[in-house]
């Protein structure tokens, strides 16, 4: 149906294109540890030795854990395997809640306990309007 | 299908699509900014902000939709040597860029109030810059030779390398853990947006595509009639 160099030009782009995506594939595969955004609180605890950079850990923030005084927030961050402790000075998003996700940017002291510079809040892939959520509460 | 044999046939056949295309982007765009803006319900968490959605998604899918489709358009223009692609190609890119960057404003002012910064280094938000810079080397590869030839090689290999990015955008945020939270609209999985936000959002989807339409008609006449003042009747 094709003529012979037609077929060889569409092997040959084929080709080029798959040996690019594998290669892109295996490069961003090795660089695995920086693609990810924040680390989870499990991750933090295996942590080889703490490094003095800035990191980012994410997670749920624990149930009933917010404990606010008149310069700090305080709050646990949880995978549910592993938690963390958190210490932030400053306002937090609109969206920070807790049992909602959240990243807390800034140093580690040690695996459980992480002094904050920056917090964002994390939201998930639900939009509902409110009586629907009022609905869904009801039921559960 | 278009007789592009008669370059004045085709024009006279888009200039009257195009104000055709022109009047249904105007009434969609209206239908779907009431849906967006007052009919639909605010969001349980987000309140009103959860509003900006109605564009941010819409363009994002539409600018991931369009380079997809050059991509697609490349692999022919190579294989094929097929020049009417090459033309439909290029007056495709523009519009893609377009949306690709308004998804990242909109995307930027919905994540200082919601998740507390403009800009973050996460999978998702990276790979978008890279398609909209994937967008800019199209468009740039047409301009920086005057070898036509040439220019249709190099903006066909730069697609189509572009297209790995096409993906590892979609999958970013189930791959790795990216501030960017999952899809909401899912074919193979239940979608988790309430059926009152997923209206306005089909239409202004529906609304954006459009425009697009449009932009590509227009782009592609002014493409016609360089050919037609080079003074050659044919592609």
């Amino acid at each position: 149906m094709y003529g012979k160099k037609v077929k060889l030009r569409a092997f040959f782009i084929l080709l080029i294109f798959l040996s690019t995506a594998l290669t892109i594939f295996l490069i961003i595969k090795a660089l695995e540890e920086n693609v990810v955004y924040f680390k989870s609180p499990t991750e933090i605890k295996n942590l080889s030795e703490l490094d003095s950079k800035k990191i980012r850990v994410g997670g749920m923030v624990k149930k009933s854990s917010i404990k606010t005084n008149d310069t700090e927030i305080n709050f646990v961050i949880t995978d549910f395997k592993n938690d963390l402790l958190v210490s932030f000075k400053g306002s937090v998003p609109n969206l920070f809640e807790e049992g909602k996700g959240v990243v807390a940017e800034g140093f580690l002291k040690d695996r459980s306990y992480l002094k904050a510079v920056k917090i964002l809040a994390k939201h998930d892939e639900n939009y509902m309007p409110p009586e629907v959520n009022e609905a869904l509460k009801g039921k559960k | 299908m278009l007789n592009y044999f008669n370059l004045n046939n085709t024009m006279f056949l888009i200039n009257r699509l195009r104000k055709f295309v022109f009047a249904l982007f105007i009434i969609v765009l209206l239908i779907g900014l009431f849906e967006a803006l007052i009919l639909s319900p605010e969001d349980y968490k987000q309140s009103d902000s959860v509003r900006i959605m109605y564009v941010h998604v819409p363009s994002a899918w539409i600018s991931l939709g369009i380079f997809s489709l050059i991509s697609v358009l490349s692999f022919g223009i190579l294989i094929f040597k097929n020049k009417n692609f090459s033309l439909i190609a290029k007056s495709l890119a523009p519009s893609g860029l377009l949306f690709n960057i308004i998804a990242l404003v909109t995307g930027s002012i919905w994540g200082r109030p919601t998740w507390g910064t403009w800009w973050a280094w996460d999978a998702r938000i990276t790979s978008m810059l890279l398609l909209a810079i994937f967008y800019l080397m199209y468009i740039l590869s047409w301009r920086v030779t005057d070898d036509n030839d040439k220019a249709i090689k190099v903006s066909s290999i730069i697609a189509i390398i572009g297209l790995i990015n096409v993906p590892i955008i979609k999958f970013s945020v189930d791959w790795w853990s990216t501030l960017h939270q999952p899809a909401s609209v899912n074919l193979l999985k239940d979608t988790t947006i309430h059926s009152s936000m997923l209206v306005p959002l089909a239409i202004m989807t529906a609304a954006f595509a459009l425009f697009s339409l449009l932009i590509f008609l227009m782009k592609y006449n002014t493409e016609l009639i360089k050919i037609k003042n080079k003074g050659l009747d044919r592609l």
